[in-house]
């Protein structure tokens, strides 16, 4: 659709409040021979429950009912993996469900444990997500992930998902990057900013320390995107624990607030058609009345640009917190930064930066820790965590990694994660002798945003430190 | 291993008829480590799978002919009534009354422009596209969508425009059938099996 209806456009309205209680990863890498993926859940599940000083046994006696972000069982060979990862679990007969949404699988398995748990349905419900991307060769995974576009319509064109998606990026680069030397050097920056932060994640399968020529001069994959544009592929998994007011305060003294949505657009991009643009509540009716002017091609929305199910998602999301700005009401963001040039896009379509201006984001250094420019803290940084460009991308538990990435900083605990020493020997890593503390101080409030391919599916989970609620939530 | 006698599949009375093999069944292989140790198997599969077109079937049957069709919402009562859709879409996505067929072959041919492109060396499994691969999203005047396919002759370019041509002489009945060339090549450089 390209109109929408009151009813379409209702900010959710849960019955009862949702809390992150707890969450834990496994290690992630392009390959792990020597553990099936039952043994990544557990680890994952281990750390959430030491997270809040419990056994793994007194944490399931909470779990009510379960929900599994798995993405691709071509990769496993295994359908109904949900089932095998349930009962290894040892969490049978409680009632649980796939979910799969392409790169928002993560992302929308938290959107199904939230309502499950919003609605009364469950006090405590696990969202657990994993994949693993190493049981194919590359080449073969290739044409898996690009069975994931339309089969008749697109996957017969190269077998290749990256290249659905450069066409985006191809029109982006053209029409708002105006093919600027500067504009490809703050994609760079991007690159060169996760994979640094990945060298101080013990869980991080891409730490890299390098430099925006390093990013240049890396292969090319599509113009004007390059090897170090692009993000991982994996294995691992993460998990969640959600729970109403009562049952969460049981569990820990001190739950977030979570809330979640979604959106959606055509699998397709052939299908976009001509629409206006959806308005976030940090905009104007008429500040886009000049988009096309400014940026000659740009006039056509959502066209090959935008992601209009990440604007919904946000819409949705940031009604439900009382989001105004997202760059002023929040400490931190998690993005998908599935290519440089596409966390750009995101900028834009969740409002941190209006329409065709995502590139000020980088250029003015508010996404980083510390602002290169002026050594202060930066105004909202990104991707922490590494993103999918230096963490991971294991499609079902990148979502997840995500919120518990933004978690541990309101928490305040991101340091004790990500320092401990034995974790990284565990994970046979090196901790980097420059490490750095990344705690994003006071941090109160974060979002993560899930997204698949070219904009199929994307979630928004917003987390909120209790006593820190806005005014004006839905 | 053989895999002569490939699956074939009829449609008689309404049911699928399969002659021929739709797997070839191969031993598992271990697999170890440096010091021997198994870590697990190699589970091989090949396998055809049967595949509908349905209300599409038109469009991937008129590629053949040279003839690239698209659909329209024929819907009176509908807010989008008289969009027009290529890739074909059986229903209107608003209405989701049956869409009316429409020739796009000409308008194609007089008025069709590269929107946005790709060029890449990466393939995956089963491509048979020659690298590099050069995509092209093709927009059409009064048309609602951009249609993806690929570009067989010359440099794409945001804006170029473009001419479809089509795989008649040996067609396989997939999108594979439809290319795209730079508007006034000449018939004589086609790639074998394209026609305009
Ligand atoms: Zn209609």
């Amino acid at each position: 659709m390209i109109k929408f209806s009151k009813q379409q456009l209702k900010i959710p309205q849960m019955s009862k409040p949702v809390y992150l209680v707890t969450g834990g990863m496994s290690k992630f890498d392009r390959a792990i021979p020597e553990k099936r993926t039952e043994e990544l859940v557990i680890d994952s599940f281990l750390e959430a429950a030491e997270f809040i000083n419990k056994s793994p046994e007194e944490l399931k006696q909470y779990i009510h009912s379960c929900y599994y972000g798995h993405f691709a069982d071509h990769f496993g060979d295994q359908l109904l993996g949900e089932a095998v990862i349930h009962d290894r679990l040892g969490l049978d007969p409680l009632g649980n469900v796939g979910i799969k949404t392409g790169g928002a699988t993560g992302g929308s398995t938290i959107w199904e444990a939230y309502k499950a748990v919003a609605s009364g349905y469950s006090d405590t419900a696990l969202a657990m997500g994993w994949e693993r991307m190493d049981e194919v060769p590359t080449d073969e995974g290739n044409h898996y992930i690009a069975s994931a576009a339309d089969k008749d319509w697109e996957t017969p064109l190269g077998h290749i998902y990256t290249g659905y998606y450069a066409v985006m990026a191809q029109k982006y680069w053209q029409v708002f990057g105006k093919e600027e030397e500067s504009f490809r050097r703050t994609l760079a920056e991007i690159a060169v900013k996760n994979k640094g932060y990945a060298r101080m994640n013990p869980h991080a399968q891409s730490p890299m320390k390098i430099t925006v020529e390093d990013v240049l001069n890396s292969p090319i994959v599509a113009h004007p995107l390059r090897a170090l544009d692009c993000c991982l592929m994996s294995v691992g998994a993460s998990c969640v624990i959600l729970a109403d007011e009562k049952t969460a305060y049981e569990m820990t003294d001190n739950p977030l607030l979570l809330y979640s949505s979604a959106g959606s657009h055509t699998l397709r991009v052939a299908d976009r058609r001509d629409m206006a643009i959806p308005l976030l509540p940090n905009e104007s009716p008429d500040q886009y009345k000049d988009l096309g002017v400014r940026f000659p091609g740009g006039d056509r929305y959502p066209g090959f640009t935008g992601f209009l199910a990440a604007r919904m998602a946000a819409y949705y999301a940031y009604g439900m917190a009382g989001i105004v700005d997202p760059t002023e009401d929040l400490d931190l963001v998690e993005l998908h930064d599935a290519f440089t040039i596409s966390d750009i896009q995101t900028y834009e379509d969740i409002g941190i930066r209006p329409y065709g201006e995502g590139r000020s984001y980088v250029e003015s250094g508010d996404c980083y820790h510390t602002n290169p420019f002026t050594g202060q803290p930066g105004k909202l940084p990104a991707n922490l965590s590494g993103g999918l460009i230096g963490c991971m991308h294991a499609v079902g538990a990148t979502g997840i990694m995500q919120v518990i990435e933004v978690a541990q900083h309101i928490w305040g605990r991101w340091s004790e994660m990500h320092a401990d020493e034995a974790k990284w020997k565990r994970f046979n890593r090196v901790k980097p002798d420059d490490w750095t503390d990344l705690q994003v101080k006071g941090a109160k409030r974060g979002l993560a945003i899930s997204h698949a391919g070219v904009g199929s599916h994307v979630t928004a989970t917003v987390l909120v430190h209790p006593d820190h609620q806005l005014k004006g939530r839905g | 291993m053989t895999t002569q006698n490939r699956g074939t599949v009829k449609v008689e009375n309404g049911r699928y008829r399969v002659t021929g093999n739709f797997h070839y069944a191969y031993p598992n292989e271990p697999i170890r480590d440096e010091s021997g140790k198994l870590l697990g198997i190699t589970n091989p599969a090949d396998m055809t799978h049967i595949h509908a077109y349905g209300g599409e079937a038109p469009f991937f049957e008129n590629l053949s002919n040279a003839k690239l069709l698209g659909t329209k919402c024929a819907n009176p009562k509908c807010e989008t009534y008289g969009s027009v859709y290529i890739p074909y879409r059986i229903h209107c996505p608003d209405c989701l009354m049956r869409n009316e067929e429409v020739d796009l072959t000409e308008l194609a041919r007089k008025g069709a422009s590269v929107h946005t492109f790709m060029i890449t060396e990466r393939t995956g499994a089963f491509n048979t596209l020659e690298k590099p691969i050069r995509f092209v999203n093709v927009e059409f005047e009064g048309v609602s969508t951009i249609l993806m396919g690929y570009l067989s002759i010359g440099e794409p370019e945001i804006g170029m425009k473009v001419v479809p041509i089509f795989q008649t002489k040996k067609p396989t009945f997939t999108i594979m059938d439809l290319s795209w060339v730079p508007a006034g090549t000449s018939a004589a450089d086609l790639p074998e099996g394209f026609t305009f």
